[in-house]
C-alpha cells in the first residue's frame, strides 16, 4: 500500500481506537452515576458535575486541538489526532515527536514522505510515554487500598494529606506562573503576562465564589472555575498587547 | 456491567478498570505494529535507539512517580481513565478537584471516588469529541486556532487554570500553603531550567514537601 501521513486507512485504525476508548469512558460514566444513586448523591449533584465538568474542558479541549494542528504539518492529521486524543499531553507529545523527527535528520514543518520514518516517530512516540500505559493496571490498587488504610487509621491525617497532595501540585504550578519574572530586570515586561493572567483567574474565582454565597447562586458556584478559566485566558490577549 | 455480589463497588472498579487498562494499552501499544504491517515497512533501527534514548528515560521516571503522586488525588475509576486519555495535570485532575470540592465530598471517600470518575469521564469524552469536531474541520479551523490573536489565550491556559483552582485551596488551607508556595517561588524564579517544559516533573516534587510539612505541622499540633 502507498504510504501518505493521511492514509484512509491511518483514519479508520485511529477512529477505531479512539471509539475503544470513548466506550471506555461511558462504561465508567455510567458505572459511577449508577454508584452516585446508590450512595444516595442527588441527582442535582451528578448534573452539576456533568455540565461543569463539561463546560470547563471546552477551553483545554481547544488548546488541545491546536497541539493536533501543530504536528500535523509533519505527522499528518490521524496520528496527532490519537495521540493527543489518548495519553499524551502537548508538552509530552512534541517533544517526543522532535527527539524522533530530529534522530530522523527532519525538521518539525517537513511533512513525512518515508513509512519507515513515520514508523519510527510513531514508537517513540508510544514506548517513550508507555509506563504510565502499562503500570497502571498493576499499581493502582495497590497504592489505593494503602491510602485507605491510611485514611482508617487516622482520618484527619488522611484529610490533611489529601489537601497536602493538591496543595503541592498547585504550588508547583503557581511556581510555574513566576519562572520568567526575573526577566522583568532585564527590561522585559513579558515575565508578568502569566501572573496578571493568574491573578485576573484568581479575582474571578474570589469574585464568583463570594457573590454565590452572598446572593445564593447556585449555578455561579458550579460555573465559577470555567468562568475564571475563560476570563483570565481572554485576559492575556490585552496583557499580552501591553507587555509582550 | 452486572455487578458481582460478591465485589465492593471498588473491587468491580479496580477488576474493570484493570482489563480496561490492558485492552486499550495493548491496542495502543500494537498500533505501530498494524501500522507497519499495512505498509510493510519497519523502523529505523538506529534512529529508533536515539530517539527512545531521547525520550523513554525521562518520561519513564516522571511516569513512574506520576503513578504514585496522581492515583491518590483522582481516585481509582479516574486513574484508570486519566492514565489511558492523558492530560491530566492540565485538564483531568484540576477538573475532578473542582467537581469534589463543588460536591463537598472528600477525595478517600467513596463518594469523592464517584464524582471524581464522574468529572474525568465527562471530561475525557467532550475533549475527544471536541477534537473529532475539530479533526473533521481541521481546514477551516486552522487559521483560527492558529491566530496570532488568539495565541496568547491558548498559551496562558495554566496560569488562568491554577489562578482560580489556588484561590479554593489556599483559602481552605492557608497555614500550610505558605512552605510549598515560597519554595516553588523560589525555584522557578532562581532556577532557568524549570519552565513549562518541566513543570510537570516539579509536581511530584511539590507534593512530596507539601505533605512532609504537613506531616510535621501535624504532629506538632499546627493543622
Amino acid at each position: 500500500m502507498k504510504f501518505s501521513v493521511n492514509h484512509p486507512i491511518l483514519f479508520v485504525i485511529v477512529g477505531a481506537i479512539i471509539a475503544v476508548v470513548l466506550a471506555q469512558s461511558v462504561y465508567f460514566l455510567l458505572k459511577a452515576c449508577r454508584r452516585a444513586k446508590e450512595l444516595g448523591i442527588s441527582s442535582a449533584t451528578v448534573k452539576a458535575t456533568v455540565s461543569s465538568a463539561a463546560l470547563f474542558t471546552v477551553a483545554p479541549a481547544v488548546s488541545i486541538l491546536v497541539g493536533v494542528v501543530v504536528l500535523s504539518k509533519s505527522l499528518g492529521i490521524a496520528l496527532p489526532w490519537l495521540r493527543l486524543s489518548v495519553i499524551g499531553s502537548i508538552t509530552y507529545e512534541n517533544v517526543a515527536a522532535q527527539n524522533a523527527l530530529t534522530a530522523a535528520g527532519l525538521s518539525g514543518s517537513e511533512t513525512i514522505t518515508d513509512p519507515s520514518v513515520f514508523v519510527t516517530v510513531l514508537w517513540v512516540m508510544t514506548i517513550g510515554i508507555a509506563a504510565g500505559l502499562i503500570l497502571v493496571p498493576f499499581l493502582t490498587k495497590r497504592i489505593q487500598t494503602g491510602m485507605l488504610k491510611m485514611g482508617m487509621k487516622d482520618k484527619k491525617w488522611g484529610e490533611i494529606f489529601n489537601n497536602a497532595m493538591f496543595l503541592g501540585m498547585i504550588s508547583a504550578f503557581l511556581g510555574y506562573v513566576f519562572c520568567d519574572v526575573g526577566l522583568v530586570a532585564k527590561g522585559e515586561t513579558r515575565g508578568l503576562i502569566p501572573v496578571c493572567v493568574m491573578v485576573v483567574s484568581a479575582l474571578v474565582m474570589a469574585v464568583c465564589g463570594l457573590s454565590a454565597k452572598k446572593f445564593r447562586i447556585r449555578w455561579l458556584e458550579d460555573y465559577a472555575l470555567p468562568l475564571s478559566l475563560v476570563i483570565g485566558m481572554a485576559s492575556a490577549i490585552p496583557f499580552t498587547n501591553l507587555l509582550g | 456491567m452486572k455487578a458481582n455480589r460478591n465485589l465492593s463497588y471498588m473491587d468491580s472498579v479496580h477488576r474493570d478498570g484493570r482489563i480496561w487498562g490492558i485492552v486499550v494499552g495493548g491496542v495502543i501499544l500494537l498500533f505501530p505494529a498494524l501500522v507497519m504491517l499495512i505498509f510493510g515497512t519497519s523502523p529505523d533501527l538506529k534512529v529508533l535507539a536515539k530517539g527512545i534514548i531521547a525520550t523513554a528515560p525521562m518520561y519513564w521516571a516522571v511516569g513512574l512517580v506520576e503513578i504514585f503522586t496522581y492515583v491518590p488525588m483522582l481516585g481509582a475509576g479516574g486513574t484508570y481513565l486519566s492514565f489511558i486519555t492523558g492530560n491530566i495535570s492540565n485538564l483531568k485532575l484540576p477538573c475532578a478537584i473542582d467537581a469534589m470540592e463543588r460536591a463537598k465530598v472528600k477525595a478517600s471517600s467513596e463518594e469523592g471516588e464517584v464524582i471524581s470518575t464522574i468529572a474525568i469521564a465527562v471530561s475525557s469524552i467532550v475533549t475527544t469529541l471536541i477534537i473529532i469536531v475539530g479533526v473533521v474541520c481541521i481546514v477551516p479551523l486552522t487559521p483560527v486556532l492558529e491566530s496570532p490573536v488568539l495565541k496568547p489565550a491558548f498559551d496562558m491556559i495554566l496560569p488562568a487554570l491554577f489562578g482560580g483552582l489556588a484561590v479554593v485551596f489556599i483559602s481552605k488551607n492557608a497555614k500550610l500553603s505558605i512552605a510549598p508556595i515560597i519554595l516553588m517561588l523560589a525555584l522557578f524564579v532562581t532556577v532557568p531550567a524549570l519552565n513549562a517544559g518541566t513543570v510537570g516533573i516539579m509536581v511530584p516534587v511539590g507534593v512530596v514537601f507539601t505533605v512532609a510539612v504537613a506531616r510535621i505541622m501535624y504532629k506538632k499540633g499546627w493543622l
